[in-house]
């Protein structure tokens, strides 16, 4: 048990350090290394309270897919270095402070309503008419749960994603002219006729195609 | 305190037995490929070092080792020596989930395959980091490549894996192992098989999909700022990852440890060794795959991975869970 509690304080030390790491690093990239730290760490303690599913999938999906493309926007967009101009003037004399006030402000309201409604609210945590049982793999356990009682839900969540999706490539897409596309087919079924033509070539005149 | 230490002790002893084999194996299996694709192009390829040149790597090693470590003075540089670690600590620590034989693992988790899935996308981070730490435009070109590919290819990659898990109803790779008792999933599943070992060589970035290293566009990619031991890192990290690679081919689709025919002269050899065999045979493959085929283009790349294998290997989950719904052979009722 003694093992288990120190591994436990080392995983979430990380995680909180980490996630200090994030907002207060100036280089952009290094903020997303410690993101992904953070998504580690805290993968790491899914698997300590027995919930390896849940660690792996956020190792997959967070860290292998999320995170790649985190650092893929910040690499591209060269904004490498920021330096210390948070709480400096910037364009016209504003600073980002009144809005990054207002937008912690909301998140922390969101908390206080989500963690109040489970304090005040006892019975939700009863409410959970889903028999947990310890024998079977929890592979299996949320399986079972989610593509019955929650599918409705689960096929929600999917199509909120696709939209998402479908809006991103809308608002990007752009017809850009003269693009030549490589056409399998048509480089297959290429006959002799078409790309060669046999001109009987006149002494001293040649030959004059007409393009 | 005391049964801490001796578990400490047993654990260490099994991980050096597992890691030892496993680096010595690489070495091996690089002189194998160099072999493998001389003989395909009648040369001879390393044949000077040792009998039949087997300690070619050996002495290439010794070479890497006495080498100067260059770090490039506008590197970020601890990632830049981070980079090769982060891969050479990915490509050991999947081996920990391998089975060898019947009860032959180092750790028999209940989410192997799940492991091994977000190891081998953990594996991207060695690349980026290392493409970006050197600050330098191939490197980053060749990073940033190499990361879209092996994102690509790892999408493919895990639909081809539910294929297989739909056949088993267990995500543990020896119970993977064990349902293939009867059959081999590279009979019924043989398409997903040959997409499989396509991905596994644009997912360990091979040729025909070496792109991020491809030497007369990018000079060698994101290892071009890297010398000497480091370098040698990210080189066994990625044939470790090739092997890797294979064994897990091997768990999916070859029956693992099994034998292919539970009859005397084969059942008597040991499990492990048939594991061993599969693994090389899958190599040989990617070997000979390497000797013949031309490399991509980028754009057809992509077009294989995103228009091609996924929406195949889509289509055949949708295959697959039918015929077992349809045949009432859903396992784990």
């Amino acid at each position: 048990m003694i093992a288990h509690s120190v591994f436990f304080y080392i995983f979430s030390l990380i995680a909180i350090v980490s996630a200090v790491m994030v907002t207060v690093s100036k280089n952009t990239v290094h903020s997303v290394f410690f993101l992904i730290l953070d998504f580690i760490s805290i993968s790491c303690l899914f698997i300590m309270i027995g919930a390896e599913f849940l660690g792996m999938i956020m190792l997959i999906v967070y860290v292998g897919a999320v995170a790649v493309l985190f650092l893929f926007v910040v690499m591209m967009l060269n904004v490498a270095e920021q330096k210390g101009q948070w709480f400096s003037s910037r364009w016209d004399g504003g600073t980002h402070i009144p809005v990054g006030l207002l937008v912690s402000l909301i998140i922390f309201f969101e908390l206080i309503i989500v963690i109040g409604g489970w304090k005040y609210k006892p019975d939700l945590l009863n409410s959970l008419s889903i028999n947990i049982s310890t024998e079977v793999t929890n592979t299996r356990s949320i399986g079972n749960v989610l593509y019955t009682d929650y599918i409705l839900l689960f096929q929600i969540s999917g199509m909120i994603l696709l939209v998402a999706m479908i809006g991103a490539i809308v608002l990007t897409y752009r017809e850009r002219a003269g693009v030549k596309r490589q056409s399998y087919v048509k480089q297959i079924s290429r006959e002799r006729d078409e790309g060669v033509d046999l001109v009987e070539a006149e002494r001293n005149k040649g030959v004059k195609i007409d393009a | 305190m005391d049964s801490y230490f001796s578990i400490l002790f047993t654990e260490v002893y099994k991980i050096l037995f597992l890691l030892v084999p496993v680096l010595v194996s690489v070495a091996m299996i690089v002189w194998l490929d160099r072999r493998v694709w001389a003989f395909v192009q009648k040369r001879r390829g390393p044949n000077v070092v040792g009998p039949f040149g087997l300690f070619q790597s050996l002495a290439d090693a010794l070479k890497y080792i006495f080498k100067e470590i260059i770090i490039p003075a506008s590197s970020n540089k601890l990632v830049f020596v981070l980079a090769p670690v982060v891969t050479m600590t990915l490509a050991l620590i999947s081996w920990a989930v391998i089975p060898f034989g019947e009860d032959f693992v180092l750790a028999d988790i209940n989410v192997g395959i799940l492991y091994l899935f977000a190891v081998s996308s953990l594996g991207v981070y060695g690349i980026i980091m290392g493409g970006w730490a050197s600050n330098s435009k191939y490197p980053f070109l060749g990073a940033i490549r190499s990361a879209a590919q092996m994102v690509s290819y790892e999408v493919s990659i895990g639909v081809i894996i539910i294929n297989v898990l739909l056949c088993v109803g267990s995500l543990n790779l020896s119970d993977i192992v064990k349902a293939q008792q009867n059959l081999w999933f590279v009979i019924p599943l043989f398409p997903m098989f040959v997409i499989y070992f396509i991905s596994a060589l644009a997912e360990t970035n091979r040729p025909p999909f070496d792109l991020p290293e491809a030497e007369a566009e990018l000079v060698a990619g994101y290892q071009t700022e890297y010398s000497g031991m480091m370098y040698a890192m990210f080189w066994l990290g990625e044939y470790a990852n090739i092997l890797l690679m294979c064994a897990l081919g091997s768990i999916l689709f070859l029956g693992g440890w099994l034998s292919p025919l539970d009859i005397f002269p084969f059942n008597a050899i040991p499990g492990p060794f048939w594991l061993i065999f599969k693994i090389l045979f899958l190599f040989i493959l990617f070997a000979l795959v390497k000797a013949t085929v031309p490399r991509y283009r980028y754009d057809q790349l992509m077009k294989l991975g995103w228009k091609i294998f996924l929406p195949f290997s889509l289509f055949y989950v949708v295959l697959t869970s039918s015929f077992l719904i349809y045949f009432d052979l859903l396992p784990g009722k």
